[in-house]
């Protein structure tokens, strides 16, 4: 029998290693001579009381809600992507093509197309280091790594040599026609009345694709055949193949699906943010993927809530560095934290407390 | 009388979080005996020589060598106390010789010329002593596992081991090395050493052994005399019932051939030849026993039969070809809708998915089948849960809870699962192996019956096992296998163990007749 009620795996031991990696991080603060206390008052001021913050907040989210569900679809079949980055990057690429070169009439087309041109381009990013994976046994957390660099190389190259308008001197692609343009929270707000709310924010209607992207890889993970060969092959090599299923095909399927969700990231970023294709647009989101995975514990609800913690650790960071002399690599620091005490040292942190729920389970007996 | 008992523990406690593996385990074993400790699966036998050999500590206890308390913190003191442990699972090193593993960790100086022409002396003693011969120059991995064995008890005695405990030491052997093992334990004891034997197999314990322990659930409920007892009585002893040790069946009635496999070769991924042109039939209302030593051969079988190794060869179904080239239309999933089920050999790795729940293995394989689907792209879940509850309360699966994960059951609760999945979908041929690995002996009852059941129906059954009594118990008609090729086929009352024994070591059919 599992010792600990499900709530607490669920709810406390993320809990709990998130106040332990906070506790050490404000250690760090003291350490610098600021207070953490302040910085705390601060970032919350800066993200949760102001709806710009929000809109920072969500903006960020958004990108972490698509490379987290990427994490954790490949999590499932045991495969750990640390290839987000490239992979977003590439579905960047495919966002500009799209955006650039189809005319779309309207930007609720324009964000069907991109979504598909970014998913189209992001899994076969992925799609190539599960063919080396599952054909070849190349070590899937290489491959993807290395794929990392050739992406970025890419990107350089399409930014530069390709799509840059003659004459610029900006590494950007040319901006994107308005009609591609997506409607952020702001303009939102504002057609509802609110003009003054969101002002400025990039959050914009990509959240919602996220959102749906939450819904849609929960049914997939749980409800539909292909999940569960998925998660069986995840769990189980030797019986996936017993069952007959095809560790190749399920492997290429997990990825691809991975890297698709991780080019979607590109909408909210580079057709929604940017409305032009820039280099170093992902900035890290492919890794913080990795976190919000591991703190979601690989399940949709889960991410998402990851997504909005680790938002409001980057919103807020960016208040931190603005108004301190708290540097925000600070926020590097506390996310790094997060993912050694959530993946590495879950056990430490588990472990006593299932000391505790079995001396409770004892004296009720 | 005054004489000290060889290993005496009194009281010992062992629990592992909320499981207690053993309680208050009292035992006493006299210098020059063999006593045999019997129990089913998880009775806590393991977990009792693990204590005495210091892989384990115990809550609480004592232990007693040669009348004096001691304490085993590790094996480095288990082995200076005099107790030896020959494992289930040879801890030897493939590539190293016999002396090489003999020696290792008992080198008696950095240089280790001068501890291995020692331990060439040494072993030249113990060999004529004991009758333990082994060429000490040999590859472990170019020697049976017989004697592979023998090296195990010979590392023992080279470290001054007068206490020899074995771990399940004839689950890989023939019948003819088992008796070769049992020679030697007997001429051990003439010498004075005193052995455990820890088995869940009766008739070893009524062969060999002086006194038994029989434990059920941690507990030790009765040590007796050996030739006061029957193995009925152990039985009981260790089930805490009465339980039938023979499989009651009717005659078989079979009919039109099922399976039908014909000159069927299979290479392994290192270019090994694993089965040689093999051919085997299995009829309707029949059960044909595949019988042989781990290892010859029949694991690739099953897993050819069940789709997941490529091979040459023809394999008919009803008649009809099926694709041997683990393609889409030969896999598993395709051999299912041909009708063939498959129970593996091994239920933990292959059989199910530990983490999944019951309910969740209940469909395995047969996950994508219309019948388990809610439309086109999601599975029905609530239909999946009421038909597990149906099935495995029908196949009697202790606790009756569909959404507790696999690792949580029994293994012979596991071993139910599996089989409730397979032979409640009603195939016509079913592939099972070592039905009864891990199984306690009220369980073996259970799941011998499902199987002839499922043959009374007028069904195909090919059964594996590397237990010679279930092969001779359960089947119809019995072939076996040696090196990847069948020796012959017996009928169950035309053959005796003898005889199936000596095909299981490679002597040829015509040769035994």
């Amino acid at each position: 029998m599992d010792i600990m009620p499900k709530w607490v795996d669920i709810i406390v031991v993320p809990l709990f290693s998130l106040f332990l990696a906070a506790f050490l991080a404000a250690l760090l603060i003291l350490a610098i001579g600021e207070s953490p206390v302040a910085a705390l008052n601060l970032m919350i001021e800066g993200t949760l009381l102001r709806s710009a913050g929000w809109g920072y907040m969500l903006y960020y989210t958004t990108n972490f809600i698509f490379t987290g569900l990427a994490v954790s679809v490949a999590f499932h079949a045991a495969l750990f992507n640390i290839g987000g980055e490239g992979q977003a990057m590439i579905g960047g690429l495919g966002v500009a093509l799209v955006c650039l070169f189809i005319p779309w009439p309207h930007w609720t087309l324009a964000i069907i197309g991109a979504s598909i041109g970014a998913a189209l381009f992001g899994m076969i990013w992925a799609g190539l280091p599960a063919y080396l994976q599952a054909k070849r046994g190349s070590h899937i957390v290489i491959t993807t790594i290395m794929f990392n660099f050739i992406a970025a190389g890419v990107l350089i190259f399409f930014v530069v040599d390709v799509l840059k308008p003659t004459g610029s001197m900006d590494p950007a692609s040319a901006n994107f026609p308005a009609s591609t343009h997506l409607p952020t929270f702001q303009d939102i707000a504002s057609l509802m009345g609110f003009e003054n709310a969101f002002r400025s924010a990039p959050a914009n209607v990509s959240f919602f694709i996220a959102l749906f992207a939450c819904v849609a890889t929960w049914y997939l993970v749980w409800r539909s055949p292909l999940g569960y060969e998925i998660r069986a092959l995840g769990k189980s090599g030797a019986a996936a193949r017993y069952a007959g299923v095809r560790p190749v095909k399920i492997i290429m399927i997990a990825m691809m699906i991975s890297g698709a969700l991780c080019g979607m990231m590109a909408i909210n970023t580079t057709q929604g943010e940017s409305e032009r294709l820039i280099l170093n647009f992902t900035e890290g989101a492919g890794f913080i993927g990795i976190a919000v995975a591991l703190m979601g514990r690989s399940h949709p609800a889960g991410v998402f809530l990851a997504a909005l913690l680790f938002g409001f650790l980057y919103q807020g960071g960016a208040e931190l560095a603005l108004w301190t002399k708290i540097p925000r690599e600070m926020i590097v620091v506390i996310q790094a934290l997060v993912i050694l005490f959530t993946g590495a040292l879950s056990l430490m942190v588990r472990a006593p407390l299932e000391r505790f729920f079995m001396s409770i389970k004892k004296a009720d007996v | 009388m005054t004489m000290n008992p060889a290993i005496e523990l009194k009281g010992i406690s062992k629990s592992f979080g909320p499981v207690q593996a053993n309680k208050d385990i009292t035992i006493r074993v006299m210098p020059g005996t063999i006593h045999g400790i019997i129990g089913e699966n998880g009775a806590g036998k393991s977990t009792l020589m693990s204590i005495l050999y210091g892989f384990y500590r115990a809550d609480a206890g004592e232990i007693f060598v040669d009348g004096k308390k001691i304490s085993i913190p590790d094996s480095q003191a288990a082995i200076a106390a005099g107790i030896g442990m020959v494992f289930q699972h040879f801890k030897l090193v493939e590539n190293f010789s016999v002396l090489e593993n003999i020696v290792l960790g008992a080198e008696s100086g950095a240089l280790l010329s001068p501890s291995l022409s020692k331990a060439r002396a040494e072993l030249a003693t113990l060999a004529s002593e004991y009758e333990l011969n082994v060429n000490p120059d040999a590859i472990i991995e170019d020697i049976g596992v017989g004697m592979q064995q023998r090296v195990e008890i010979l590392k023992a005695l080279y470290r001054k081991a007068s206490i020899l405990i074995l771990d399940e030491p004839t689950g890989v052997l023939t019948p003819a090395e088992a008796d070769q093992l049992f020679r030697i334990l007997k001429r051990l004891r003439e010498e004075g050493k005193t052995i455990i034997l820890i088995t869940h197999k009766l008739r070893e314990i009524m062969d060999i052994t002086d006194t038994v322990s029989v434990m059920r659930q941690g507990e030790m409920t009765a040590t007796l005399e050996t030739n006061k007892t029957s193995p009925e009585n152990l039985a009981e002893l260790m089930v805490g019932r009465k339980v039938l040790l023979r499989v009651d069946k009717s005659p078989a009635k079979p009919e039109n051939p099922v399976l039908e496999i014909e000159d069927l070769n299979m290479f392994d991924d290192f270019g090994v030849q694993r089965l040689k042109n093999v051919s085997l039939s299995v009829r309707a209302g029949e059960i044909l026993g595949v019988a042989g030593v781990a290892g010859n051969g029949q694991s690739e079988l099953l897993e050819v039969l069940g789709g997941y190794r490529k091979a040459n060869g023809s394999v008919k179904i009803k008649g009809s070809e099926i694709d041997l080239s683990t393609g889409v239309a030969g896999d598993g999933q395709a051999r299912r809708a041909q009708g063939i089920a498959h129970v593996p050999e091994d239920r933990q790795r292959e059989g199910l998915i530990m983490d999944f729940m019951a309910w969740e293995n209940s469909v395995f394989g047969y996950h994508r089948e219309k019948s388990n689907q809610a439309n086109r792209f999601f599975m029905d879940n609530n239909a999946i849960r009421k038909d597990a509850e149906a099935k495995l309360d029908r196949f009697d699966v202790r606790p009756l809870d569909t959404k507790l994960r696999a690792k949580n059951f029994s293994g012979g609760n596991q071993q139910k699962i599996v089989l409730a999945r397979e032979i409640e979908r009603d195939p016509d041929l079913l592939l099972v192996g070592q039905p009864t690995r891990g199984v306690d002996i009220g369980a073996i009852e259970f799941i011998h019956q499902q199987i002839v059941a499922l043959r009374d129906r007028g069904k195909a059954i090919l059964l594996i096992s590397v237990e010679l009594d279930e092969i001779l118990s359960l089947s119809d008609k019995i072939a076996v296998m040696f090196d990847g090729r069948i020796m012959g086929e017996r009928l169950p009352s035309e053959t005796n163990e003898k005889e199936l024994g000596l095909l299981m070591a490679g002597v040829s059919g015509e040769a035994v007749q």
